[in-house]
Formats: structure tokens, sequence, C-alpha cells
């Protein structure tokens, strides 16, 4: 038993820091603020998160390979002002979602082939797709647009109440999220694809020797990260009913630390997306404690996710250093 | 031997080729659509136009290039230079504020130009200190703490804000003291003072990279780390050393653009500069991987990036949607630098140079 128990810890440890972690600062919080007990500031958590954590699985994937997506919150600035833009000519929205989310596809294909054919580094090429999708997104419309469709709002306002949980309910947006982690946790487990991606995190020259599809999972990953801002973007906009360049500001940042607290090396070839669930999960935590309070600012939500990070990274180097030996 | 390499094949060796010929390129260009553009005139005693205002909006981009150029030549990158120009101009508005930031500004502090809590040399060396203890910060978790460089800086870039608004405690910070005006909005013979302090730090740096050893260190670190150490060389110094220069040289940005708008936004000021700041060492030639480098190509990178931004400003583009256009430049510069195009341009370039060569 201690045996196998001693390889799981070792293997999956960062990701088991971040779930305890995340329980010790729930708790923290529950026990300071009495209503942080409630069952529904617990699915807040995935209300307040629903775009970060579409977001953050897609950047998993990414930072898996050894790459980085700094392109997302530009993403998510684009689909929203162009959806709104579109909704506003009269647009049907069963047309315009699967339009943004082509669109997110194109735009992710495009910057993996730049990463793979011209051996650009991703840092880069992704950075100017960030500044790329915020310019179009202030092109498409210079001020906030707000979005009056009806199945918008539908979807916005509508509550599914949770099973077994009396008064406690998160909107429609915020079921995307989970559901997608539910598919990539297959992707990334179950199938070759997902094995792929693992072995050119770990070693590109071995995984290219050993014949795997080196660039075109490269490609499909980076397209899938397109796919995941384009979604995120769609529940943004559903969320907020309006679209902005100016939105998500920052929010690469808050998905690469997400990322990285829920132990995902920025190395590539270690984590996965259980850790980021977690990870978001803690940056929401911080940011409903902060809002509990009400006396302190929002300027401790990036403060505690720095620190965060830092820790993480201390227990990711230390867990690194041990398998090593 | 050497003399007969063909000119435009040494021309095209040379750092500063690719960067100059962008910047001819956009000069070019506003020559023909915008010719107003290279009007300078005379206005209270001192230069103004639009070239004087890419020097003078250039220049805290100009400094953060300096400093970056030099990590990104260990191999490393810095992220949090944007979040150390806030870290040290918040120390500079608070110190300079006689009032704190949640106390109302009272209409005889705004009437008064030269009131100040602090005086001004305390309040310039404060906020170079906060840039290097920043800069001393990040070089640790690098070198000492062997944390890969993007992530390191990443939590400084995150945290950094935080703590920038703590110092201001969330508060726009409007400075109402006139000589601290002086160094993003002075001249000195008719030129920005923020040009002399870039000219200063420039030489600074070059006088200690090229003159000195260090520059060789720094170049030898990028290249191959773990050699450089097994030559006797303390790669955790030089590294150390580049980070807490970089840090030093956000803090004299910070400086420079408190100093220019007059107030300091936590959240705002410095914004995309470290973006701007790796573009402009891109821009300039030296390679993400590190290794050799070259500080005046750089410093052109950076003003190349503020001539096509003003250009774009005359050309009546809102500034937002700049940023689009600001991409189409990085698509062309990664293009450029990318080992295909290359490939194709010495294809080119070699085939007509020899066929040149065989007609002579």
């Amino acid at each position: 038993m201690a045996k196998r128990i001693k390889p799981f810890l070792l293997a999956n440890g960062p990701m088991l820091a971040a779930i305890a972690i995340f329980i010790l600062v729930y708790v923290i919080g529950g026990q300071l603020y009495p209503n942080m007990q409630k069952p529904q500031v617990f699915f807040n958590l995935f209300i307040n998160t629903a775009s970060l954590l579409i977001v953050s699985i897609g950047m998993t994937f990414v930072i898996i390979t050894g790459g980085i997506d700094l392109s997302v919150a530009g993403m998510i600035a684009m689909t929203s002002a162009a959806s709104a833009a579109l909704l506003a000519k009269g647009a049907s929205p069963v047309l315009v979602m699967p339009l943004m989310l082509l669109v997110g596809i194109v735009f992710g294909f495009t910057l993996g082939c730049i990463i793979h054919f011209l051996k650009v580094q991703p840092f880069i090429v992704t950075l100017m797709g960030l500044f790329f999708a915020r310019g179009m997104a202030y092109i498409i419309t210079l001020e906030a647009l707000p979005i009056q469709n009806a199945t918008y709002r539908y979807l916005a306002l509508t509550k599914v109440h949770i099973p077994f949980f009396a008064n406690a309910y998160v909107y429609i947006p915020s079921l995307v999220g989970p559901l997608l982690l539910l598919v990539v946790i297959y992707l990334s487990f179950f199938t070759s694809f997902g094995r792929t991606v693992y072995a050119i995190g770990n070693n590109e020259q071995s995984a290219r020797l050993m014949g795997l599809p080196v660039g075109r999972t490269k490609i499909i990953v980076y397209s899938f990260g397109g796919f995941c801002s384009a979604l995120a973007g769609i529940v943004w906009s559903i969320s907020l009913l309006s679209g902005y360049g100016g939105y998500a500001p920052g929010m690469e940042l808050d998905a690469i630390a997400s990322v990285v607290i829920g132990g995902t090396l920025l190395t590539g070839g270690i984590g996965n997306v259980i850790g980021t669930l977690f990870g978001v999960l803690i940056n929401g935590t911080i940011v409903s404690i902060l809002q509990f309070n009400g006396t302190l600012s929002s300027w401790w939500t990036r403060i505690g996710v720095g620190v965060l990070t830092l820790i993480f990274i201390g227990v990711q180097s230390l867990f690194y250093m041990r398998k090593k030996h | 031997m050497k003399n007969k390499t063909p000119l435009l094949k040494r021309m095209r060796e040379n750092r500063l080729f690719w960067p100059l010929v962008a910047m001819a390129l956009i000069l070019i260009i506003d020559s023909i659509f915008a010719p107003g553009f290279f009007k300078i005139g005379i206005l209270e005693g001192h230069l103004y136009g639009n070239l004087i205002d890419v020097f003078n909006n250039s220049a805290p981009l100009m400094l953060v290039a300096l400093g970056m150029t030099l990590v990104i030549a260990t191999g490393g990158v810095d992220l949090s230079v944007g979040a150390v120009i806030a870290i040290s101009a918040g120390m500079g508005a608070v110190l300079i504020n006689p009032v704190f930031g949640n106390q109302e500004i009272t209409n005889k502090v705004a009437a008064d130009p030269n009131l100040t809590n602090t005086p001004l040399w305390l309040v310039v060396v404060v906020t170079m200190v906060a840039g290097i203890l920043c800069g001393l910060w990040n070089g640790m978790l690098v070198s000492r703490a062997k944390i890969s460089p993007m992530v390191a800086t990443l939590i400084l870039m995150v945290a950094g804000r935080g703590i920038a608004q703590l110092i201001e405690r969330g508060q726009i910070m409007t400075v109402y003291y006139t000589p601290f005006f002086w160094f993003g909005n002075g001249f000195i013979l008719g030129l920005p003072v923020s040009t002399y302090i870039v000219a200063v730090m420039f030489l600074l740096a070059w006088v200690l990279v090229r003159k000195t050893s260090i520059g060789l260190f720094i170049e030898s670190v990028g290249i191959n780390a773990k050699s450089t150490y097994y030559s006797g060389i303390s790669e955790k110094n030089i590294k150390l050393f580049a980070y807490i220069f970089c840090g030093f040289c956000g803090a004299i940005a910070g400086l420079i653009l408190g100093s220019n708008i007059k107030a300091i936004d936590a959240n705002n000021i410095g914004l995309n500069y470290e973006l701007d700041a790796i573009f402009a060492v891109v821009i300039g030639g030296t390679l993400m991987s590190g290794g050799r480098f070259s500080l005046l190509a750089s410093v052109v990178g950076a003003l190349i990036i503020w001539t096509f931004t003003i250009t774009m400003y005359t050309f009546g583009v809102p500034a937002n949607a700049l940023l689009a256009g600001r991409a189409v430049l990085v698509l062309v510069v990664i293009l450029l630098y990318s080992d295909y195009a290359r490939l194709l341009m010495n294809k080119i370039f070699e085939r007509k140079g020899s066929q040149h060569g065989e007609a002579n």
C-alpha cells in the first residue's frame, strides 16, 4: 500500500496541495465569516469564475506542451464586442455563437501555425495575438455595446437549481466550464492526443523521434486554446450582457496563475486540468473572502494570488527536485 | 579578406540594419502621407513637434528597454517592469503628497506649488531604491531560488500592482509639487529633460557593459550558463546584477512617467510596458534565448515603437484601436526575424550579390 501511495503522492503532489489549500482557504473563510458556509457561496464561485475556468482549461493544455498563450483576454474582449455588434445588427444567436467559436479556432490555428512553422517563441506570437484581438475589438466598437437579444437574456437570467441543496443555483453559462472540464479530462487521460501533449511537454525532441505528430498536436492545442477563449468570450458576454474591447483586463495572468497554482509546471510536461479547476476556485475564494470582509480592497486579490503563486512554485520545485533524486 | 565582403552583406549583418530599415520605412511613409510630421517649431523657448514628442514619450520605454536588454541577454525575461514602474512612482507620490491618499486634498495643498512632504532629492532616491529592491527580489528568485525567470517575475507582475495600490491606499495620487514635474516636462537647451536622462543612463549602461567585462559575462551566461559557471564566473551574481539594473531602469522610467502625467494611478501607470519593452528588445535583434545583445539597437527599437504610435496618432487612429496596428508591426518583425525569412532573404541577396561579383 505504502509503495503505491508514495509514487501517487509524488506524481500528484502539487495538485493535491492545491486541493488542500482550497479547502484550507475556504474553511478559514467560513470561520471568519459564518455566512460563507452557505452552499450558495460555494456555487457562486462557479458563477463568478465561469470565464476564467474555461480560459484556464485551454491554457492548461498549452502550458503542458511547454508553451504559453497570452492572447486569451484579448480574444474574450474581441468575442464579446463582435457578438454584441452582430446581435445589435439583428443577427441570430444561433449563427453568432458558432461563428465566434469558429473565429476563435481560426485565430488559435493561425497562432499555432506561426509558432510551429516559423519557430517563433509562443510568448511573442501570442502577445501579438493579444494586441491584435484587443485592437480589433476596439475597431469594432469604441464603447461598451449592450446586448438586448432575448436568447442571450434568457441564458443569462435562467437559474439552474442544484439538486440536494435548497435554494442553491447557478446560471446556465456557469455550467459550460464544468462540462468542458469533463471533456478535457477525457481528452487528456484517455486519448492518444492527450498522451502526445504530455510527451511534447516532457521533451519535444524525443516526442518527435518517437514519431509522434508534434506539429499537428501543437497546432491543435493552440486552436483549442483559441476555441476556449472564444467560448469564454461568449460566456462573458452572456453574463455581462454587453461587449467591449476593454473587458477582462489581465485575465491571461489570472489564468496562468490559476494553472500554476493548480500544479502545472510552466516548463511543461507535468500537471492536469483537475488541479486547474482548484486553482481557479482558490482564485475565486480569495475574491469572495475579500467581498465578505468588505473593508479590504480589491488590490489584496492581486497580492494574495501573487503570494499563492510564489508558494506553489516553491512547492513545485520541491516536488520536482525530489522526483529527480 | 575582410574588406572583400560586399557592403550590402556587411550592412545586413549589422545588428542595427533591420531596426534602421524599419525606422526609415515609417519615416518615409510619414513624409509621403503626413508632411507636417517633421515640422519642428519653437514654443516658449523650447522645441516642439512630433519628433520631439517621439523622444519625450519614448524615454521611459527606452530606459526600460535598456534594462530588459541585459535581462534578456542573460536568457531571462522580466515581466514585472510595469509593476516596478507603478511601485516606484507610487513611492515617490506618497512621499511628495503631504496628505495621505485617503484624506481629502485641501485647496491649500493644491494652491501651493512648492509644498512637499519630503525634499526632492529624497523622493528621487527613494524611488530608485524601491526599483532596486524590486529588481533584487526578482534577481534573488531567479538566481538563488532557481525559479524560471518568467514565473519568478510573473509573481511581482501580478502582486506588484496590488502593492502599488497598497502604497497609494487605492487612490489616484495627484501631484501638485511643481519641481517634480521637471523630469517629465522640463527642457534643457530646447530638448526634453527625459532625453538627457536616457542619454546618461545609456552611457552608464554602455560603459558598464562594454568597457568592463560585465557585458561579456552577461553574453556568456545567456549562451551557456553552466559553462560560464565552470569557467569560474559567478553566473548567479551576473543574473542578479541584470535584474537589479532592470529594476533600477524601471524606477527611473516610473519617475519620468509620473512626473509627466502629474498623477500616479497604480492600475494604469506603465501599463503594457513589459510587453513593449520586450518588443523593443526583440526589434533590436537580441534573441529571447539570450546571448549577444546591443543596447543601441534596443533603444532604436523603443524609438520605432513610439514613432509608429505617434504616426498613427497623426493619421487619426484612436489610441485603443492602435493596438491592432501594433500587432501588425509585431507580425512584420516576427516574420523578418524568423529563421525561414532570414534564409529566404539570404538566398535572394546572395544570388544577387554573386551576380554582381561576376559582372564586376
